[in-house]
């Protein structure tokens, strides 16, 4: 019963629903060329039907709030209830976007108190919550950043500098806005080639993608002469927050001289994932590309809030102001943790990864083995008796979501483990036995693990099948 | 170690090339394949396209990866392997068993752009 | 200590000589000195749950609910009680994306039954799992159809909503894509319209139904001249429509999208919402965002995987048509719950409601006489009136009243007339629809 689809659970006739009694219930009195002709196949089940059904299914998956969540890149922190309670506020819920600026004086200020607190904490002059995810604001900050030298008549600079390393999202971020990716190569140790940056500078590079710490965990030592020399050149820096973990409140990405960056509310600030969203990821600018933050900008003149639409901005990147309740749990996220601990993440977040590095390095490689920050790269098993994807599915079976695997691509058999300012030393101990419990597997019986998960709900699914011949709907099985 | 077939061309992007009078039959190189692992989906377009040397015109799919298939001469297409579009997996078994595309060419001179089949290997090492 | 924070001071010194590292400012001695941050944080001090609950209960005062006559893109829906709570449970909240399938069928499977459900409703072949919302999912749409025919205008109906109009030309002034904005003669799209704008440049029209004026458009001869053309129809449709209206599927449309907040969001100050993407077999490998597939595990046991990923940015890179990493996964959740609580006949009887209320409003405030009507066309459950009222002057009344009225359109208009757009859904009473009138005429008497 509990493997099936709900409309495998339909029986004609059944209403999980109930609406007052009314008069105005007529027929719908439109001419019948503009009305539906084939039904829809929607479910037909009871109340309870439903609540079984979806509760059932929650069983099928892992959160945050039942293990740990190693995953590099995803800075999969705890959750607080807390958040949820207040952006549950009918006060939030039941406000409509388009009601006058006096009727919702509560929550522009939640959008301004917010942009003030994320530009304390990074240097920047203000954010804006239009962009949905990260990868969104990734997409309106390079918007900014090609906009920005529109206005000043560089119509040549087209172009972005990104690591090697560098994340998917960034070269398809850049096409979304009319330009064009060059990668600049790294040295071993894993940072930017400063020679070869110089060497691909002219008056077409409008600026340079980076995330520091970058994608394999270390930090940019150079990032200050990095900033000086895409400054001088006429470019400008762009920073990508998803690691903004290994920083908050030791330093600030604006102080390095970057110029725009994107904010990952649903890693650094708490909020929750939602198996895929809904996320948010604010923009932040300096002081002088403030003008072309996304329209509407939440302004504060005596006392009172109210939404501004500028011909100077960039224009409109999303259908009203954002992910607002997302933003609410991120500011009561913010009220919680206060100025003192705010400081203290970066700290405990990076112990964890480095203590982390420490106990692993014996059974997995290591390719980076100075300090790392607030995660830590192997490339797979020193055995190599089995591939990261046979460790990631064994740990499967002891219960632990795996890390992520097979990025930064820059090594064969990554795998990033990202261990949170929440996880407690006994949480990280555990989960280090484990992975060497694997490792071990690996040389005594390869076997087990090539062949793993075995105790999952199901096993490993066949990906070639799907993308062949796919199946995407319910009545592609009828 | 990849298999490169002594009687044909190649260019530089994995595709290979072999003449039929003026036409040129097509398909991708076992280091493709190989990269590529189980092909989900081929685009070549459409029978009467033009297209041009070393310029992008379609695409091979597979689950982890997608790879531009680029022209290794210029011309119309003329025919399309409708098998390799319904069973991409033929790519997998044996890649130049099974063409892709036949294409007739405008400029033999093109070919000479091409690499033969020692040369090919060369690059991947 | 801090509650969030577990490392105790014997935590902090066993694991600092773990790693070798002198003190925790240790760990960040690959540094420079010039990046430290030594000012002072502009953050409040931390605050207990009791002091928040407290500063953002206050807080929300400042904000006020009010009986909604305003839709324009936005819309007061029924929200079921069992939605909350079950996306509210910790396996669906706190969960990552469904990259390792094999502890994630919960999400993999709530998201097949979501692209099955947006392809019933709009019977088109495929759908995505989501994407950020209405306005971008428009905005991508375009994007497929410039990918697919290779041209580079876009025909956009002039009855569209402009918000969403906003979002398209910030989007396509970045990658020079024409977009020529059809006339809106009577409140609809007209087949002269689209004739008059319609050559082999363009790639796509863009229609939403019902449209910004609540108009229902009538799409035949439209989606043949546009196929004709071998042009795309694009459509932006209300899901909550559709299971009366002619979908997009019937009509013919090559793309169908909106925004889902009609099935069963709350307004949420304008998001959460949750955009959706539907087209056909043939566009399927153009479809940004993620998809789920069926398939089977080793043992034979039916499954879920996300599929197609090589479309993806992650793997196409700068060849991707699209960046969208992520869905509004939660969102698509919420609303598969409503469809499925709703189903069959609750979805048919939303509509009708919404239909009847707006109906019912719009009768009841042409008897007024202190309105005019507009149009003869068609309407579902918002309608444009015209009005000799001070509109700003009775909206700002009616909010002292608790009422948030409808939107003044504020278009130029060479006469004296103004024109506001009126909405009532299912959740509006006949006794809150007759208050409102009620409330109208008090206005202009006073």
């Amino acid at each position: 019963m509990y493997d099936k689809l709900i409309f495998e659970l339909s029986q004609q006739g059944r209403v999980g629903y109930s609406l007052p009694a009314s008069d105005l219930s007529a027929e719908i009195a439109l001419d019948a060329d503009l009305l539906r002709q084939n039904e829809a196949l929607l479910p037909e089940v009871t109340e309870l039907d439903v609540v079984r059904h979806y509760t059932n299914l929650s069983k099928k998956n892992y959160g945050v709030d039942e293990g740990f969540y190693p995953l590099g890149s995803c800075t999969m922190k705890y959750n607080p209830k807390i958040n949820e309670e207040i952006a549950s506020n009918p006060l939030f819920t039941k406000l409509h976007p388009l009601q006058p600026a006096e009727t919702v004086q509560g929550a522009l200020e939640i959008y301004y108190e917010t942009s003030r607190m994320l530009s304390s904490l990074t240097g920047f002059s203000e954010f804006s919550f239009c962009p949905f995810a990260g990868a969104h604001g990734e997409a309106t900050g390079l918007m900014i950043m090609r906009e920005y030298h529109l206005r000043n008549n560089d119509f040549q600079r087209r172009k972005v500098i990104v690591p090697d390393s560098a994340h998917g999202t960034n070269p398809a971020s850049a096409s979304v806005c009319g330009m064009e990716i060059i990668e600049v190569e790294s040295t071993k140790d894993g940072t930017v080639d400063l020679e070869k940056l110089k060497a691909l500078l002219n008056e077409e590079v409008a600026g340079m993608m980076l995330t520091n710490p970058n994608t394999i965990g270390i930090f940019e030592k150079d990032i200050l002469e990095i900033a000086q020399l895409l400054h001088q050149n006429g470019s400008l820096l762009y920073y990508d927050g998803a690691n903004l973990n290994a920083l908050l409140g030791v330093s600030r990405p604006a102080d390095m001289g970057f110029d725009i960056m994107h904010i990952n509310l649903h890693k650094t600030f708490s909020t929750p994932h939602g198996g895929g969203g809904p996320g948010s990821g604010p923009v932040g600018v300096t002081e002088k590309l403030k003008d072309l933050l996304p329209n509407p900008r939440v302004r504060k003149e005596n006392n009172r809030y109210y939404l501004e639409t500028s011909p100077n901005s960039i224009g409109n990147v999303s259908g009203f102001y954002g992910n607002f309740l997302v933003v609410v749990k991120a500011y009561t996220y913010l009220l919680t943790l206060g100025k003192e601990n705010v400081a203290k993440v970066a700290y405990y977040a990076v112990l964890n990864a480095n203590y982390i590095k420490e106990k692993l390095k014996d059974d997995y490689k290591l390719p980076i083995t100075g300090l790392c920050k607030h995660e830590v790269v192997f490339d797979g098993l020193r055995s190599e008796k089995a591939t990261t994807l046979d460790v990631a599915k064994r740990l499967l079976d002891y219960g632990y979501h795996p890390p992520t695997i097979y990025f930064p691509l820059l090594f064969h058999q990554s795998m990033m483990i990202e261990p949170t300012e929440n996880e407690s030393k006994e949480t990280l101990d555990d989960f280090i036995e484990i992975m060497k419990t694997i490792a071990r597997e690996a040389e005594e019986n390869p076997e087990i693990l090539h062949t793993a998960p075995h105790k999952t709900i199901v096993r490993r699914l066949d990906e070639v099948k799907a993308a062949r011949n796919p199946i995407v709907k319910y009545r592609d099985c009828l | 170690m990849s298999k490169v077939l002594e009687n044909l061309l190649y260019a530089k992007s994995h595709e290979w090339c072999r003449m039929e009078g003026d036409v040129a039959v097509i398909g991708i190189s076992d280091y493709a394949q190989d990269s590529l692992g189980s092909i989900v989906y081929v685009d070549a377009g459409d029978v009467g396209n033009q297209i041009s040397q070393f310029e992008e015109f379609g695409a091979v799919e597979s689950v982890k990866a997608a790879s531009d298939l680029i022209a290794p001469v210029s011309g119309e297409i003329i025919a399309i392997n409708q098998d390799v579009l319904d069973n991409p997996e033929l790519l997998n078994s044996d890649c130049y068993e099974n063409w892709i595309l036949k294409v007739r060419v405008e400029s033999k001179e093109e070919l000479t752009k091409l690499l033969d089949a020692q040369s090919y290997r060369e690059t991947l090492e | 200590m801090f509650k969030y924070f577990p490392h105790t001071n014997t935590d902090v010194k066993e694991m600092l000589e773990a790693t070798g590292a002198k003190s925790l400012d240790d760990l960040f001695r690959d540094l420079p000195e010039a990046v430290k941050y030594q000012g002072d944080l502009d953050l409040p001090e931390a605050l207990s749950e009791i002091e928040i609950r407290q500063k953002i209960g206050e807080l929300a005062l400042r904000n006020q609910n009010l009986i909604s006559f305003r839709g324009a893109g936005s819309y007061d829906v029924y929200t079921p009680s069992v939605i909350s709570a079950l996306t509210s449970r910790q396996e669906f909240l706190t969960s990552y994306t469904p990259y390792q399938p094999e502890i994630a069928q919960g999400t993999l499977q709530y998201i097949f039954e979501f692209q099955s459900m947006i392809c019933e409703l709009t019977g088109m072949d495929v759908a995505n799992a989501s994407v950020y919302d209405g306005a971008t999912a428009t905005m991508e749409a375009m994007f497929m159809a410039i990918s697919q025919t290779r041209r580079n205008k876009v025909l956009v109906s002039g009855a569209l909503n402009p918000r969403v109009l906003n979002v398209l030309k910030t989007y396509a002034r970045f990658r020079n894509v024409e977009l020529v904005i059809l006339e809106a003669d009577d409140y609809h799209t007209s087949l002269a319209s689209v004739k008059a704008k319609l050559d082999t440049d363009v790639a796509a029209l863009i229609v939403q139904n019902p449209n910004y004026f609540g108009v229902v458009e009538r799409m035949d001869e439209i989606a043949n001249l546009i196929h004709e053309n071998k042009s795309l129809l694009i459509m932006n449709v209300d899901p909550s429509t559709l299971s009366v209206l002619k979908t997009p599927g019937e009509i013919g449309a090559d793309i169908a999208c909106g925004d889902a907040q009609t099935l069963g969001i709350p307004l949420n100050f304008g998001g959460p919402y949750v955009g959706f993407m539907a087209t056909t077999e043939k566009l399927l490998r153009k479809l940004p965002g993620r998809i789920v597939g069926m398939t089977n595990d080793v043992d034979g046991k039916r499954g879920y995987v996300l599929t197609l990923q090589a479309r993806e940015q992650h793997i196409r890179r700068e060849k991707a048509n699209s960046n969208i990493c992520s869905n509004q996964s939660l969102m698509a959740l919420h609303t598969v719950i409503y469809m499925s609580l709703m189903g069959k006949q609750g979805m048919t009887e939303v509509a009708r409601r919404a239909y009847n209320n707006a109906h019912y409003l719009y009768n009841k405030l042409l008897q007024t006489g202190l309105f005019l009507k507009v149009t003869d066309q068609p309407f579902f459950k918002e309608f444009v009136l015209k009005t000799y009222l001070n509109i700003e002057a009775m909206n700002k009344y009616m909010l002292e009243k608790g009422i948030l009225s409808g939107l003044n359109l504020e278009k130029d208009n060479p006469q004296e007339e103004q024109e506001i757009l009126f909405c009532a859904t299912e959740m509006r009473s006949k006794a809150e629809i007759d208050n409102f009138v009620q409330m109208v005429e008090a206005f202009h008497v006073r």
